[in-house]
């Protein structure tokens, strides 16, 4: 019988980037207060993007964990898996799980991500409708896929590409269906687009921009299975399944019914901390402080949610900590296409400055706006991505240096020195280190 | 902890730092076949710049506060505490290059071949690492530093 009634000094709700953000951070400061972290989903940690990977190859999910098998046990962490909070009181710092179980908790973060948008098209509870978010979504979706099946994309952004390549990795026949007039139009500007689209459909993908699905339909026997979708111009697709990756929405009810500050996503300020002291929010459910627009703003990606989560994590632990700011920001490496994309990419009005270079599979391009770079998209070779957002997020003005951010050769010996030197050098005390040198050879001994 | 760091003004810019990487992080250890024949081909991990008068040998720094290992979105990259060297578990980095947006120096370069990310590993088994110690113009310098003593910092370029 478990024990009825728990207390710890950190409750943490969920168990993907924030949270494991927050705990690293919390462990780092505070060796021993007493946590407990609570999945839904009854896995240990796992890293989301790789869901591709367990779809596309059945890599075991020991192979996509997000750390180590021993992590909470090093980290004496009490990890409740396959459980929901059900009601939080939080004048009474309690937390209720479907199970009945009682938490008390000190400090509590909300790291419950989002939940796939799924559109009110007529069909999509039919059988043969999938999502791609979750290990289980991927689960769902491999055991249900058979040889060449057709499948129907619905949605062109980063979880409807990423789940296209791994769906073409199985020998299945992909179509993908995208609302706006390109492909990932929310991080990559046209020409990128482009080449990402004719990459899609070199490798077979037949891409419809500019549609949408109208209906999921079937046109066999069986009318609670998938078997086509009817397109907004009345064209009918054949296929055995749908994916729905039109983009996740934060999760919030739980705040939302304890009384606590939404906006789109639960309001945070630069600590992490919600509307209610003690409590903090993370990751995809948040609206977080984004450093190029100067706002806070839903940015449901991995890094920018485990960084949320690990100054929330300081934060908790009594260690005051601002988060500096995430932005939208994206490496890819789909079909042997290799993108770096940052920030504004497609400059709303002509106050902008855009410059861009394209050599052979290398593209450049920035974005500046009063002499700092606020967007950049990088292909081929995108080993450099990090000078440019270090540029952005220090608001570093370029304006004497612009033309060489977009040359092929780019580094950090292309902008000015104190930018980078003083960091590379030595450190300015000799008393605080001694150089090692190599020993003398010793002498070789003839002979043996 | 151990660091490598350059004296910028004497770099030459020869780039033997980087075929002695290349040849350390080769199979072999055989100049010959790490350039030409071994499969995949091994890769230098440090990169020498070159603009002009100025020439850097760059590698990765090793920060103490880490945001390649706060990016990667697989857990691939983690921080060995007793020698402070950020390490890439190849079994698990999909080569996404996540780690490279967030690094302020862009140290972490790519195998694109082999899809991987790769990175300056300090030459763990070498008491020496092989650029500071066939550098000929002793640009680079090996050091041994207390932690506390590092910069924190890995936003390094400051307003």
């Amino acid at each position: 019988m478990v024990n009825n009634k728990l207390t710890v000094k950190y409750l943490i709700i969920g168990n993907s980037a924030g949270g494991i953000g927050a705990v690293e951070a919390i462990r780092d400061i505070d060796k021993t207060g007493s946590i407990a972290m609570i999945s839904d989903e009854p896995y240990p940690t796992y890293s989301r993007p790789l869901i591709s990977e367990y779809l596309a190859e059945k890599r075991p999910i020991d192979k996509i964990s997000f750390r180590p098998a021993d992590f909470y046990k090093v980290n004496n962490i009490q990890i409740i898996s396959g459980n929901k909070v059900e009601t939080l009181d939080v004048e009474k710092h309690t937390a209720e799980l479907a199970d009945g179980r009682q938490i008390a908790w000190e400090k509590l973060l909300l790291a419950t991500g989002g939940v796939p948008i799924v559109p009110p098209t007529p069909g999509i509870s039919k059988r043969g409708v999938f999502n791609f978010i979750t290990l289980d979504d991927a689960k769902l979706i491999d055991q249900f896929l058979n040889d060449a099946d057709g499948v129907v994309v619905i949605g062109g952004g980063l979880i409807g590409v990423s789940v296209t390549e791994a769906l073409l990795k199985r020998n299945a026949r992909v179509t993908v269906v995208e609302m706006k007039d390109s492909l990932l139009n929310l991080i990559l500007d046209e020409e990128v687009s482009t080449m990402a689209k004719e990459k899609l459909q070199l490798a077979g993908v037949e891409v419809l921009t500019s549609h949408t699905v109208a209906e999921i339909s079937n046109t066999s026997m069986n009318r609670d299975t998938v078997s086509s979708v009817i397109m907004d111009d009345g064209r009918i697709i054949l296929c055995n399944a749908v994916v729905v990756a039109i983009g996740v929405r934060p999760r919030i009810e739980l705040a939302r019914n304890s009384g606590i500050n939404i906006n789109r996503g639960i309001v945070v300020n630069r600590q992490m901390e919600t509307s209610h002291p003690c409590i903090y929010a993370c990751g995809d459910a948040a609206e977080s402080y984004d450093f190029i627009n100067g706002d806070y703003r839903l940015s449901p990606i991995w890094p920018n949610a485990y960084m949320g989560g690990r100054i929330a994590g300081f934060n908790m632990a009594g260690i005051h900590n601002e988060y500096q700011g995430g932005t939208s920001m994206n490496s890819l490496n789909y079909f042997g296409l290799r993108i770096a994309s940052a920030g504004t990419v497609n400059p709303p009005d002509n106050s902008y400055e855009v410059l861009k270079e394209s050599k052979g599979s290398n593209y450049r391009k920035v974005v500046i706006k009063d002499g700092v770079i606020v967007g950049m998209i990088l292909t081929g070779n995108t080993e450099k991505a990090g000078i440019y957002i270090n540029l952005m997020r220090n608001k570093i003005n370029v304006e004497e240096f612009k033309y060489v951010l977009v040359t092929e050769d780019f580094g950090l010996a292309s902008i000015p020195e104190e930018l980078w030197l003083p960091q590379l050098s030595l450190p300015s005390s000799a008393e605080d280190y001694s150089i090692i040198t190599a020993e003398e050879p010793e002498e070789i001994l003839a002979g043996e | 902890m151990k660091r490598v760091y350059i004296k910028e003004e004497v770099c030459i810019g020869c780039g033997l730092c980087e075929v002695y990487c290349q040849l350390q992080h080769s199979q072999s250890k055989d100049l010959v076949k790490a350039f030409n024949r071994e499969t995949p081909q091994p890769l230098p991990r440090v990169e020498v710049e070159r603009n002009g008068p100025v020439s850097l040998s760059l590698r990765c720094q090793q920060c103490l506060d880490t945001p390649c290992i706060y990016a990667c979105l697989t857990g691939a990259l983690s921080r060995d505490t007793s020698t402070g060297i950020v390490n890439i578990d190849e079994e698990k980095c999909i080569g996404c290059g996540t780690c490279a947006l967030a690094c302020p120096f862009g140290a972490i370069k790519q195998d694109y071949e082999r899809g991987k990310a790769i990175k300056c590993d300090l030459c763990q088994d070498e008491e020496i690492p092989a650029c500071v110690a066939n550098c000929p113009n002793e640009a680079l310098v090996l050091i041994e530093i207390e932690e506390e003593l590092l910069n924190s910092k890995p936003a390094m370029i400051s307003r």
